[in-house]
């Protein structure tokens, strides 16, 4: 099968299992889903249900040695990741895939000036020379919209606010121009007012820059605001897939309905009993070939134990078809 | 104000000394409080919200006294506790508790649920040895936790049931009052609802009053019957939560309530794009911060004005600053004078 030219990206069947004293835990259990071109996929979930990895294991930048990818293909334009060279891979990173990591301070180096860590990417993936490379990272604080890039760029980390860290970091992804970027949690640590800034921020880059953007966060709010298609994942897999605008209006699975229902809104009636998902993420460790979100729900006995397939119900809009939690 | 507050606070600053140079001497002062008032009905909630740094857990710890306020009044029940000391604050203690933000930080990891539990009791020498396993066993149902999970240790507990391991640690001694400093922000949203459901059904049965800080608004919005908004260590707006949220006054307050994402793509709001970061509380600026903040044309203005709260409506309080609020609302507050909340 050949990928729709309008895909940038296309995730198929993707396993990634970690090794532990448990034994093998399988984090990310076939997952699928395509990136289209210039378009933003938000992946949502709670902690532990495998959004991470599923990106990590894209880029092929796992916690080694325990992380494996056991199976499935990652295509990137027409190339398929999983089989790439080292080589290929590094080149990869950082020049046509962009990652903007959760905590800037941890994706920054703190005994390095700013500039010096931006133009490393210009010399490491352009072969720019120094002088060049130093003009270009300037360049980049300006397009991030730093004030006085010329200045910060002699800054070490730790003299700037969060908000000027993360978009740091979102430079250094953008640096070479990347067909597609990677953004795991990219606000989750900044306040509303700074997340605002940074969402326009990504918002206006993609426009000027057309790349496509790989969103991961647990907070609905950003993926309503942010994304075109969204991808829902529990325990490991993915139980919902569709356009943002009707996933939000009819849900179709459970766990999704679930997760929108128990965030308070500005609408919710003041100190009304807000609905929960009972219990919490399933542990990877016991693991059930059925419907996972079943289990969670004390269900596991009374559903058959196949794995309840991934399938397209209307044009675009995919759900794991079990007959618990699938409510057309 | 017909009944007496359950908590009162009047002109309240916390500030800590900085020390820089070579020699460690006291070079400035870090103002993360600077001159706070509001008061708490018994069995109300008051909901804090701001940026980080601008002082709402700073304050919340200075209401139960977990740290020495610089200046100012905290009446508890009609007894200033600012001054007391650790000995005379002892007895008071059972009737404000806290709830922080990490729970896991917040338990001894080399204590067992009911060592942690009982702490309380034993050190307000309440009851004996039989009397103090049933309270325990109490507060446990009482916050959903199997009578079993006393016997273990709080790292072996997910993230929700650790808070509801603080929770429990809070009403041992049945406090009147309890100071929630983000108390969900490290949860699951699942998780979260079911927390919110607890604290709100907690405060039902036993009126209890919560000072709930945190920056999530929507959630804050959902606990609270009134909502003060803070920036850089003082109140700038405050009025029941339905208010605030329908018709807010304060620059600051509205583009904070339009920088929360709706999870509805269909509802665009018109985002208030706020430029920079909050200022350091140490040497803030003289007049309005956030005038400051924002480049207002009026901000000359607001130096040596009086910036604390004024009511503009029932229920409604706004900071009299030039730069943050309406012409129309300014010579309201000014015609009205002052009327402290």
């Amino acid at each position: 099968m050949t990928a729709a030219p309008d895909i940038l990206l296309e995730v198929d069947k993707l396993i990634t299992s970690f090794e532990t004293d448990r034994g093998m835990l399988r984090a990310v259990d076939q997952v699928s889903f395509d990136v289209p071109r210039g378009k933003t996929v938000g992946i949502v979930g709670e902690s532990g249900c495998g959004k991470s990895v599923t990106a990590m294991s894209i880029i092929r930048l796992l916690p080694q040695p325990a992380g494996r990818i056991l199976g499935g293909q990652v295509r990137f334009n027409g190339i398929d990741l999983l089989r790439a060279s080292d080589a290929q891979m590094q080149a990869t990173r950082g020049g046509d895939i962009g990652v903007i990591f959760q905590e800037p301070m941890t994706a920054l180096n703190p005994v390095h000036r700013i500039g010096r860590q931006v133009a490393e990417v210009f010399r490491i993936h352009q072969k720019l020379t120094k002088r060049d490379a130093w003009d270009a990272a300037t360049e980049m604080l300006q397009l991030v919209r730093i004030p006085d890039p010329a200045r910060r760029m002699m800054d070490y980390p730790h003299q700037l606010s969060g908000g000027m860290r993360q978009r740091i970091v979102i430079a250094l992804a953008l640096a070479c121009k990347p067909a597609l970027v990677i953004a795991d949690e990219p606000t989750t640590a900044l306040d509303v007012t700074v997340q605002a800034q940074i969402l326009d921020l990504m918002r206006r880059l993609q426009d000027e820059l057309g790349m496509s953007i790989i969103l991961i966060t647990h907070d609905l709010g950003v993926i309503a605001e942010t994304c075109d298609e969204v991808v829902v994942m529990y325990a490991g897999r993915v139980v919902e897939r569709a356009r943002a605008d009707a996933l939000f209006e009819h849900p179709l699975h459970a766990y999704t309905r679930g997760l929108l229902q128990s965030i308070p809104t500005l609408d919710t009636p003041s100190k009304s009993v807000l609905k929960t998902i009972p219990g919490m993420v399933a542990s990877l460790a016991n693991h059930v070939h059925g419907c996972r979100f079943c289990q969670r729900m004390g269900r596991s006995a009374s559903v058959p134990n196949d794995r309840p397939q991934l399938e397209q119900v209307t044009p675009g809009h995919w759900v794991e078809t079990c007959p618990q939690c699938y409510q057309p | 104000m017909t009944a007496t507050p359950l908590l009162a606070v009047d002109h309240l600053r916390v500030h800590f000394p900085v020390r820089g140079g070579i020699l460690p001497r006291h070079s400035a002062a870090l103002r993360a409080v600077d001159g706070v008032a509001l008061h708490i009905q018994p069995g109300e909630t008051l909901g804090l919200v701001g940026e980080s740094g601008c002082g709402k857990s700073t304050l919340g710890k200075a209401i139960v006294r977990l740290l020495k306020p610089t200046s100012g009044s905290i009446r508890f029940d009609a007894t200033d506790i600012s001054t007391l000391s650790q000995r005379a604050l002892r007895p008071l203690r059972r009737n404000f508790q806290m709830i922080f933000q990490d729970p896991a930080e917040s338990l001894d990891p080399r204590m067992s649920v009911r060592a942690i539990l009982e702490e309380p009791f034993i050190i307000h020498g309440l009851g004996d040895r039989s009397s103090r396993r049933l309270e325990v066993n109490g507060l446990l149902d009482r916050v959903g936790l199997p009578a079993t999970a006393g016997e273990r240790y709080s790292f072996e507990f997910s993230g929700g049931q650790r808070q509801r391991i603080g929770i429990a640690r809070a009403l041992a001694l049945k406090p009147k009052l309890i100071v929630c400093d983000e108390p969900v922000s490290a949860l699951d949203v699942s998780v979260q609802s079911q927390i919110l459901n607890l604290l709100v059904e907690l405060q039902r049965d036993f009126g209890l009053a919560y000072l709930f800080i945190a920056h999530d608004l929507a959630v804050v919005k959902h606990v609270s019957d009134r909502v003060a908004v803070m920036y850089l260590g003082k109140l700038v707006e405050l009025a029941a939560a339905e208010t605030i949220y329908r018709d807010p006054r304060h620059a600051y307050t509205k583009a904070l309530l339009s920088a929360i994402p709706s999870p509805d793509p269909k509802l665009k709001r018109e985002k208030i794009l706020l430029e920079g970061d909050v200022p350091s509380p140490i040497d803030p600026p003289p007049g309005s911060a956030f005038g400051h903040r924002m480049g207002h044309p009026r901000y000359a203005e607001s130096i040596g004005a009086d910036l604390s709260l004024a009511q503009i409506a029932p229920d409604h309080w706004v900071a009299a600053d030039p730069c943050c609020i309406s012409d129309e609302d300014l010579a309201t507050l000014r015609r009205n004078g002052a009327s402290p909340c």
